[in-house]
């Protein structure tokens, strides 16, 4: 290896960037592969903590490259990384939505949009069940699942007070 | 507006009536709102904010738009503000909805960086974070659940089958989500060809 983190840095996200189809989640074990294990940018307590922190941080959690990046080289690191992985894709979600929109009475273009939200739909109710599987460790962990779920969807109630007292019951070791 | 029932009955006659465009300055507050709540994925955040509160799209239009985003590639919440803010304000709108996004989780992420830098030790957080987690899978399941009111109101066409077969592919039967999205998502396309 000679000359600085980053250029690898931005090499290897901004590809992941491109091939990362089903968001931040399914990207992760590809993300460790290359931290972990092809460039040894961190060991895999490193890792594993970085992926807690993204989830505890609000925001998408693809934030955890943020994360690797300033490991790697601190605050250009960070922007590096964080560049790398939003801007290919970004540019693809831009350009995409202009070509989209103006095809808005186009058959095929009605066909796959109404084509592709009950397969979204599914993916992101598969992606619930396997994170309620393999989350909620314990009774009470399920029961806070199931009340938030409830008020989520019968109640106007802001969440975040859920969140907050989940928080706190989470901190006593309850969990 | 309304409770959160209240969308999925049929509004459908006059939708449009009821919606309202942001500003650029409203679109960069909303997402950076929406980010800040986003514990556990911004997901049900982003539609309550766009879909209940500010009634920017309806409950369709924002399932359309978030079915586009994630089969782009890359974070769908990120996708999905540069598809949203595209569409209300071209390339600044999704610019400032994308910098309204990232740019303060970016701030929280980079100080807490720092400090697990100089101490190192996430046990307390770890815990806190075991029930913020519990709670943001079930706001999931409710977001879920409201999204797929509009499709199953629809009756029973080819819709409710093909969602149902993509859960079971990807929890029931754990197959790569690519394999699960490159067989239903021709099929369903077609029956979508067919059925309009």
């Amino acid at each position: 290896m000679n000359g600085s983190p980053l250029l690898p840095l931005f090499g290897y996200f901004a590809l992941l960037s491109l091939f990362a189809v089903g968001g931040a989640n399914a990207a992760i074990p590809e993300m460790h592969r290359i931290a972990v294990e092809v460039m040894h940018w961190m060991n895999d307590r490193q890792f594993a903590d970085s992926f807690a922190i993204a989830q505890a941080s609000p925001g998408p959690n693809i934030i955890i490259v943020t994360l690797i990046g300033y490991h790697v080289a601190g605050l250009p690191g960070a922007a590096v990384a964080t560049a790398a992985m939003c801007g290919p894709s970004c540019m693809v979600a831009f350009l995409v939505a202009r070509t989209w929109d103006r095809f808005k009475e186009a058959r095929w273009r009605i066909a796959i949009q109404a084509g592709l939200v009950p397969v979204s739909l599914g993916l992101i109710a598969a992606s619930a069940f396997v994170l309620a599987r393999t989350a909620d460790h314990t009774i009470y962990a399920a029961l806070i699942t199931g009340i938030t779920a409830l008020v989520g969807f019968a109640t106007r109630f802001n969440p975040l007070w859920i969140f907050a007292a989940s928080g706190l019951l989470g901190l006593t070791g309850w969990l | 507006m309304s409770g959160p029932v209240a969308p999925v009955a049929p509004v459908a006659p006059s939708p449009s009536s009821t919606i309202t465009r942001p500003t650029l300055s409203e679109l960069f507050r909303a997402f950076a709102i929406v980010s800040i709540s986003g514990f556990g994925g911004a997901l049900p955040w982003a539609r309550r904010k766009i879909v209940e509160q500010k009634c920017w799209m309806t409950a369709e239009e924002f399932n359309e738009a978030f079915a586009l985003s994630q089969f782009l590639p890359g974070p769908n919440v990120v996708n999905f503000s540069v598809v949203f803010g595209s569409r209300f304000g071209g390339a600044p709108g999704a610019a400032v909805a994308f910098a309204g996004l990232m740019g303060p989780p970016l701030i929280i992420v980079t100080v807490l960086a720092m400090l697990y830098a100089r101490f190192g030790d996430l046990e307390m957080l770890g815990r806190i974070l075991v029930g913020i987690t519990a709670a943001a899978i079930g706001l999931l399941i409710a977001v879920v659940a409201k999204m797929a009111a509009p499709l199953f109101r629809k009756g029973w066409d080819w819709g409710p089958p093909v969602a149902v077969a993509a859960f079971i592919g990807v929890a029931i039967m754990q197959w790569p989500l690519p394999l699960v999205f490159v067989t239903l998502a021709p099929i369903s396309i077609a029956l979508a060809w067919v059925k309009r």
